[in-house]
């Protein structure tokens, strides 16, 4: 179980001011369920998975993994603790194989059969992709989904995913959507957490938290938030939402 | 053949083997020839004017290899061998060489060896070359090695340089000359630490229609170590040519690349391309999120980036 505790993270601005991007933000994704955090862009979301992997260090507040404090953990730390990331702008690699980082994410001699799976499991023809670098060579979309076999492969006890959808096309999506199907049926007793903006990603959700402005704007069980997002501006259409403005 | 744990552990890893070779082969450890063989199609000879060898393949060979290391395991010696290929057209062939030298004496020991191939029309030829150093005396490891290459008609080359480890001082100079429609592939790979200083200068002229030249280097200076790659591609015909250096720089190490190209014809293509960076601090994010430690991530991208 993952708990948040009165979080706040903040930077410097050029001018020498503090900006805050999470402010006293409290949550918890319990055993067995998937949270899936969504808002406009420029709300915190990014922010706050960095701040649960580790990457971003927080002002004051809390992160607690089944009861116990990482703030003060390293990325590694985290990482061999069961945490997995999955980065919304995947790493290019030069001379690194894809098989590599699902060996290195797996932590033991993978085998080959084994990397498959994983592949398979992502929707990639395994064999096509295992020992190809993971470079530039590769579309988003690939890019993508070898990222998300990377947390497969980890098999960890808390999952964040940021914006899967983010940099692909429709297609891939429609797929992409499976996997994450898939995930939630055979979640087990890990925990999950998407940041999406995608409402099919949004209705296999457990609960929704919604971020905007560093602040919890809504947070609670999907059938209570779901009906309450869907009428909304952020919901709307684009060129109804510039109408409404005119 | 005779040798000790020390030269085998060199021939392992200057040449990957573990045991004899099949085919043709040249052993050559502390200055002395101690192991040869020939076959129907590949002859080796020794040079009665100089110290090395000349190595004769005959028209057509197919699929032979040609093994010719060298180990340095005694501190002090300084020697230039020069070893001449000469091969005949149509061939299809593997050359294996390289130089390990394990010093753990007070004199600098140095092996510099020239090495000249003739190519004939149509013949193919891989070409792998790698240089180790080893023992923890104050001598110092020298490697200098001269590469030419004469290459005919419709022929190609692919070398693979590699020198990962141990070389105190290397200066590298390949030469090629490239006829009609002879192509020619490089990809030198280095690594230096320590205090380590490495040169590595191309010169390579497109000379006949259709001929295409492609050098490639990776390399990672790590410590306080230096390394200069001087790569320049001469157009003298309707060609193309690419040369290609990426680096990795650490700690307090040193780079300079110098990228050049010279066209003499209004159709030869010629490109490139020098990027030199640490390593790019996501991709060390990204494997500490799978569980490495940040040194273990840094070895990893090394790794991979040598491949």
């Amino acid at each position: 179980m993952l708990e948040i505790k009165d979080l706040s993270y903040s930077v410097t601005d050029e001018d020498g001011s503090r900006r805050e991007i999470i402010k006293d933000l409290s949550l918890t994704v319990e055993d067995r369920k998937l949270l899936v955090v969504t808002g406009p862009n420029g709300g915190g979301k990014s922010t706050l998975a960095k701040l649960i992997t580790g990457i971003e260090t927080p002002d004051k507040g809390q992160i607690l993994l089944d009861g116990q404090d990482i703030c003060g953990m390293s990325i590694t730390e985290r990482a061999r603790l069961g945490i997995g990331f999955a980065f919304q702008q995947p790493v290019r690699f030069k001379g690194i194989r894809v098989y590599d980082l699902l060996r290195i994410a797996s932590g033991k001699k993978l085998s080959p059969a084994e990397a498959c799976e994983y592949l398979s499991s992502v929707g990639l023809c395994a064999w096509d992709y295992l020992y190809r670098e993971a470079n530039s060579s590769l579309s988003g979309g690939e890019l993508k989904r070898i990222e998300i076999a990377t947390v497969l492969a980890r098999g960890t006890r808390l999952s964040v995913f940021d914006e899967p959808e983010a940099g692909i096309d429709l297609w891939s999506f429609q797929n992409l959507i499976k996997v994450f199907e898939m995930m939630r049926k055979n979640i087990k007793d890990s925990s999950m957490v998407i940041i999406s903006h995608q409402e099919r990603i949004l209705n296999i959700a457990d609960d929704i938290a919604v971020i905007s402005d560093g602040c919890l704007s809504a947070y609670g069980p999907r059938e209570e938030i779901l009906p309450q997002l869907l009428g909304t501006d952020s919901a709307m259409d684009v060129c109804d939402r510039l109408r409404s403005t005119i | 053949m005779a040798l000790n744990e020390i030269q085998k552990k060199l021939i392992a890893e200057v040449a990957d083997l573990h045991k004899i070779p099949m085919g043709a082969y040249n052993f050559r450890a502390n200055g002395e020839s101690v192991g040869r063989n020939t076959t129907a199609n590949i002859d080796i000879q020794s040079k009665k004017d100089k110290s090395g060898i000349d190595i004769t393949i005959k028209d057509g060979t197919k699929n032979e290899s040609v093994h010719i290391p060298v180990v340095i395991s005694e501190s002090g010696i300084v020697e230039t061998v020069y070893n001449d290929f000469f091969i005949g057209e149509d061939c299809n062939v593997t050359i294996v060489a390289g130089c390990g030298i394990d010093n753990c004496g007070s004199q600098d020991s140095e092996h510099d060896g020239v090495h000249r191939f003739w190519i004939g029309k149509n013949s193919k030829v891989r070409y792998v070359e790698k240089h180790y150093g080893s023992g923890d005396g104050m001598g110092k490891r020298i490697l200098n090695p001269v590469t030419e290459v004469y290459m005919e008609e419709g022929s190609s080359m692919e070398m693979e340089m590699a020198q990962i480890k141990g070389v105190d001082s290397t200066e590298r100079t390949t030469l090629a000359e490239l006829k009609g429609g002879a192509k020619l592939a490089v990809k030198e790979k280095l690594m230096t630490h320590g205090e380590q200083k490495a040169l590595s200068v191309y010169k390579v002229s497109l000379n006949g229609e259709g001929s295409a030249a492609d050098v490639v280097s990776r390399s990672v200076a790590r410590d306080r170590s230096y390394q200069k790659f001087d790569a320049c591609i001469i157009g003298n015909a309707p060609c193309k040519g690419h040369t290609e250096c990426d680096s990795i720089i650490m700690d307090e190490g040193i780079i300079l690349a110098v990228p050049s190209l010279e066209a003499r014809n209004v159709d030869a293509e010629l490109v490139h391309e020098a990027a030199i960076g640490k390593i790019a601090g996501d991709q060390l994010i990204k494997l500490q999120t799978l569980g490495l430690t940040e040194s273990e991530a840094e070895e990893e991208i090394i790794n991979g980036f040598l491949g």
